[in-house]
């Protein structure tokens, strides 16, 4: 089953987002102003990037990077008896041409070169394969997609959008009850480390803001950035009383519930289960 | 005779009326009428003020399932329609990710009117394209506690799975109240 969908409404973060979480395989499809990317994960990470369909070829990456002469990476590829990227990056570290770590860093930065771009894209139709994952021949290094959504929603910077995702600046935030969340493997900038120091569900996120001096626009970017890569949620400041279980988060309610009896609701429970 | 009252909500063409028709012993009441925009003419008729669907439980026990309309520009409706339910369903076309933003924002609405328990129904999951439920959640952010059910509106079982998931939620919550 392929999830499909237009950026339009469901946005490259998004899509990261949920394959992170959901931890997915398989392969995202984009397609907007007549060019294609593919993004491959393997269990909720990044693996391989590309926006070649037949994938980036080692030795231009490498002279992307500085590691190859223009004329080594233009050799290399005309040498039809090298079959592959990994049989190919072999071969150069056993020639000393480079070392694996050179290999590695030009890979990593050849796949979040054609990802960032797409966070600025907003139309086009996206279909995630589960479970397929083209380009075997190629180099893949696994990304934790937390630091890829922290750099692609830092280039982003859509302040309409921002307003949209987070609406109220009285609630607090407080960091996600998740065991595979380690916050000491992600990148973040000062200003993002100023907010993290305060998050505790007793201060909101204004709060947050005027302590550190911040503006608007900036603390939605960084509280943002921080939810997208799953690292914080949002909570209602304490002291406001948590709704119980089954019910929803505390709202302004206009109305008050009707005083139905829990007799009538087991009635009710009994009739559907007795024609299920 | 007591009446106890649902409201099934949702973006325009989830299939609010079909989940209604689905489970009401009677004909579903419904006020529709031919679409006239044509970005939302993917149906030939849509609900502008209500359905309204009725199930005899026992002789002194009947549930209405209120059905609202999808479009914006009716969702004055929406107010009223809300008043003294039990709770509400959230329809869900799962294979329309433009619908899932609108379907967020509606939800939001709804809570905001009354602290009643609610469900998230992700429906049309018989077909190729849908989203898997569990996805759906992580997309519309919809917190843990909160049930996301697989649902096919044309299937009465399916209907009826909704809308217990639905009275358990109505349940818990008296429970918990009672142990404040």
């Amino acid at each position: 089953m392929a999830l499909k969908g237009n950026l339009r409404d469901f946005s490259t973060t998004q899509l990261l987002n949920l394959i992170n979480l959901a931890r997915k395989t398989g392969t995202l499809t984009i397609d907007a102003n007549g060019n294609q990317s593919w993004l491959c994960f393997k269990e909720g990470k990044l693996v391989y990037a590309t926006q070649d369909e037949r994938g980036g070829h080692l030795a231009k990456m490498l002279q992307q990077s500085g590691k190859l002469t223009d004329e080594q990476a233009r050799a290399i590829q005309q040498r039809m008896e090298i079959k592959n990227d990994k049989e190919l990056g072999l071969l150069l570290i056993n020639a000393g041409y480079v070392s694996q770590e050179d290999i590695v860093r030009s890979v990593r930065s050849y796949i979040l070169n054609n990802v960032y771009p797409l966070f600025t894209w907003s139309d086009g139709t996206f279909r995630f394969d589960a479970n397929m994952l083209p380009f075997e021949d190629r180099i893949t290094i696994p990304i934790s997609l937390e630091n890829v959504i922290m750099e692609g929603s830092r280039r982003m910077q859509e302040w309409e959008r921002l307003q949209d995702e987070l609406p109220n600046l009285d609630m607090a935030l407080r960091f996600v009850e998740r065991p595979d969340a380690r916050m000491r493997d992600i990148n973040m900038s000062v200003e993002e480390w100023r907010v993290v120091s305060f998050i505790n569900p007793r201060n909101t996120i204004h709060q947050i803001a005027q302590f550190n001096n911040t503006s608007e626009f900036q603390i939605r970017k960084i509280v943002y950035a921080l939810m997208q890569a799953g690292l914080v949620e949002l909570v209602l400041p304490e002291g406001v009383t948590r709704p119980a279980p089954g019910a929803p988060d505390k709202a302004p309610a206009t109305m008050r519930p009707p005083a139905v009896k829990r007799g009538v609701v087991e009635k009710l429970i009994g009739f559907f289960q007795q024609r299920q | 005779m007591q009446t106890v009252k649902i409201v099934v909500t949702g973006p325009f063409s989830a299939g609010k009326t079909q989940f209604i028709q689905t489970i009401s012993e009677i004909d579903v009441v419904a006020t529709e009428k031919k679409i006239s925009r044509a970005e939302e003419r993917v149906k030939d008729q849509t609900t502008v003020a209500m359905d309204f669907g009725r199930i005899s439980v026992a002789d002194d026990l009947v549930l209405y399932l209120f059905g609202t309309p999808g479009q914006r520009r009716f969702d004055f409706m929406w107010e009223i329609l809300a008043e003294g339910m039990l709770g509400f369903v959230v329809l869900l076309d799962s294979v329309k990710p433009e619908t899932f933003r609108e379907a967020r924002s509606i939800l939001d609405t709804f809570r905001a009117y009354a602290p009643v328990p609610y469900v998230v129904a992700a429906n049309k999951q018989d077909m190729a394209d849908a989203w898997p439920p569990e996805d759906l959640r992580i997309a519309l952010r919809i917190p843990p506690e909160i049930k996301v059910l697989p649902c096919v509106a044309t299937d009465q079982e399916s209907v009826q799975h909704v809308l217990l998931e639905l009275l358990y939620s109505v349940l818990e919550l008296m429970d918990a109240e009672a142990e404040e």
